[in-house]
């Protein structure tokens, strides 16, 4: 599989500099955990899953992603994937965030035709991410 | 009288050695000499002093040096002679003689002329190269482009000639393509085939074959080595049953030929499948084996101009044939040397890995070729630690490699989940290894795959306490 430079450069970035490129997580306890929308997709089976978290702040009346975090096992164009979206994510409303298509990813990362699945499971997770943060308004 | 390494120029005897390019500067040994002499007698003698003196440097140099230690550090280790190995440059000395006007380009298929008969003479000598690494007779060893033409040979060809005595066909789940796609073809022209399981090691137990064969079962088609996981298949038991039962047995020795003995005479094998290029020989050459006694007919697959008894016609491939000879005659010299080395290489790399958390082998280790070792990383998927160990060259069985995006059918049937396959990685070490590659490897793999856990939700899960198969995957 020849990858893009591009695929090459944010995968090793993130392997080199894992909280650098916002690998990490909240879990339950965490100060502002009610306030971060979880979404996990893929299986281990298919070799991808992607887990991925959005904190969201409540700014001039819209929901807004302040910081994000994730973790991802798969392939090397499913990392570099999660390690894109996260970029594209911070800063945005939620509805903004529910629009980012996974041609964009593909478009940036000039992911080969085999490797568009997981630019797919990155549109899935932040989907997931979303709909578990007003989940959680919903219970409040 | 043998006169190896000898040839006349100008009515002097000379002494030719074929060493390999990154050692000629190093020895700083002529490699034309000529002995001065013109009587073959002293001729001889200044040879075997010759090659004395030539043979205790060598061995010492070809037991540490790579052709790629001068710049090692700044390349790729390559780690995948399981998929195909460099070509050893006595071989690629005795092919370049093949080929030009100078060379034994001749047809060795024409009869009225010298340039036919040194061909011939090449192709034959060849053979016996070839035959003698298997103890077998030079007659049953037929040219072939590679060992999936040999496969396919074997399979259609005994399955069509002798479909009339039955149409079933014994072989296993953990084939090569090569043969796998053989009788799957044969199955839509309305053959049977048995596909076996492998126990959970990736052996195919003997047992299992005698079960599975019926009154109309012709072919047993298995594999000696295999390829993804390097499991040895007891081939001498097998055969005891295959026999017995009159069965045609075939094994396909792409990855074992060279490697480990293999005794035609006392081994109860019908038909073998060989390559060169796995063996440090040239790609597009292999042969199969057709045993005369008791006899086994096969039906050609190419007709033409009845070349190799009329079994696969076709112009003779001098250069390539050559080659091969070559690499299997070296691979006599050298098998015991080369295996002591491999065994070595794998017990550093398991020695420096074992300890880690969530480590598991594909296959064996008491029970197979050491030159092949396949191993799980749980929680990392192979692919992404491929990627990571960017100065290695290995393979693995996830689907990310493969166009199919399905992980190894190999590791599935040996019962491994589907998560342990894709987190598959190959490695496989050959002739020009050195250690210090080995031992490298050791902390590359150790840190790659500490660094990608550090990014695995499975790992965090893991660590967690959380049990994964529990867990539905959306």
């Amino acid at each position: 599989m020849a990858y893009s430079q591009k695929v090459v450069d944010k995968f090793e970035e993130t392997l080199k500099n894992p909280e650098g490129a916002s690998v990490g997580r909240w879990k339950p306890g965490d100060k502002d955990f009610h306030r971060v929308g979880t979404g996990i997709v893929g299986a281990p089976a298919c070799g991808d899953v992607m887990k991925l978290q959005i904190k969201c702040e409540n700014i001039e009346g819209e929901n807004r992603i302040v910081d994000a975090r994730f973790k991802t096992y798969g392939c090397g164009s499913a990392i570099a994937s999660s390690g894109q979206l996260i970029d594209m994510l911070k800063g945005k409303t939620l509805e903004e965030a529910q629009n980012i298509s996974n041609q964009e990813i593909v478009d940036i990362l000039e992911l080969p035709a085999i490797k568009i699945h997981c630019s797919v499971l990155a549109e899935e997770a932040i989907h997931r991410a979303i709909d578990d943060f007003k989940s959680l308004r919903n219970n409040d | 009288m043998d006169k190896k390494y000898l040839f006349k120029r100008n009515n002097v005897w000379w002494v030719k050695l074929a060493v390999p390019v990154y050692l000629r500067e190093k020895l700083g040994f002529d490699l034309r000499k000529s002995t001065g002499e013109k009587d073959l007698e002293k001729a001889l003698l200044v040879r075997d002093s010759i090659v004395s003196e030539f043979k205790s440097k060598f061995s010492k140099d070809i037991e540490q040096k790579s052709p790629f230690e001068s710049d090692f550090l700044n390349k790729t280790t390559y780690f995948d002679y399981a998929s195909t190995t460099p070509v050893d440059e006595r071989v690629i000395e005795k092919m370049k003689e093949c080929l030009s006007f100078e060379g034994a380009f001749g047809n060795s298929g024409s009869r009225s002329h010298v340039y036919g008969w040194k061909a011939e003479e090449l192709v034959e000598e060849a053979r016996f190269n070839v035959a003698n690494l298997l103890s077998c007779d030079p007659r049953e060893i037929i040219w072939t482009s590679g060992a999936t033409e040999s496969d396919n040979l074997a399979i259609k060809g005994a399955a069509y000639f002798y479909k009339s005595k039955g149409r079933h066909i014994i072989t296993s789940k953990i084939e090569h393509k090569a043969v796998l796609d053989v009788c799957r073809q044969l199955e839509k022209e309305n053959f049977e085939v048995t596909y076996l399981d492998p126990n959970e090691s990736g052996v195919i137990p003997p047992q299992a074959v005698k079960d599975a064969i019926r009154e109309d079962t012709v072919l047993v088609s298995l594999m000696q080595i295999n390829n993804e996981i390097g499991v040895l298949n007891d081939i001498e038991q097998i055969g005891l049953i295959t026999r017995e039962n009159g069965t045609i047995f075939h094994v396909d020795a792409a990855q074992s030929a060279g490697k480990i003995p293999i005794d035609l005479s006392k081994l109860n094998v019908d038909l073998m499948s060989f390559s060169a290029h796995k063996i440090y020989g040239p790609k597009g050459i292999g042969a199969l084996y057709i045993r005369r006694k008791p006899r086994v007919r096969l039906q050609p697959l190419f007709h033409g101009g009845g070349q190799e008894r009329g079994i696969r016609a076709g112009t003779l491939p001098t250069h390539q044939i050559v080659g091969m000879g070559e690499a299997f005659r070296i691979a006599q010299e050298q098998m015991e040397i080369d295996h002591k080395r491999l065994t070595d290489f794998r017990s550093i790399l398991w020695n420096g890995l074992k300890d880690m958390e969530e480590v598991y082998i594909n296959g064996s280790i008491d029970n197979s070729f050491p030159g092949i070792f396949n191993m799980s990383f749980n929680f990392v998927e192979g692919e992404s630690l491929i990627m990571a160990l960017k100065n290695i060259a290995v393979s693995s069985g996830s689907a990310c490699t493969s166009a199919s995006l399905e992980p190894s059918y190999v590791l599935r049937a040996l019962g491994r989940p589907d998560e342990l396959a894709h987190s598959s990685i190959r490695f496989s070490f050959g002739r020009f290894t050195r250690k210090e590659e080995v031992e490298n490897t050791v902390d590359l793999v150790k840190n790659s795959v500490s660094q990608l856990r550090e990014i695995s939700p499975l790992w965090e899960m893991y660590q967690d306490g959380i049990d994964l198969d529990k867990i539905e995957w959306a």
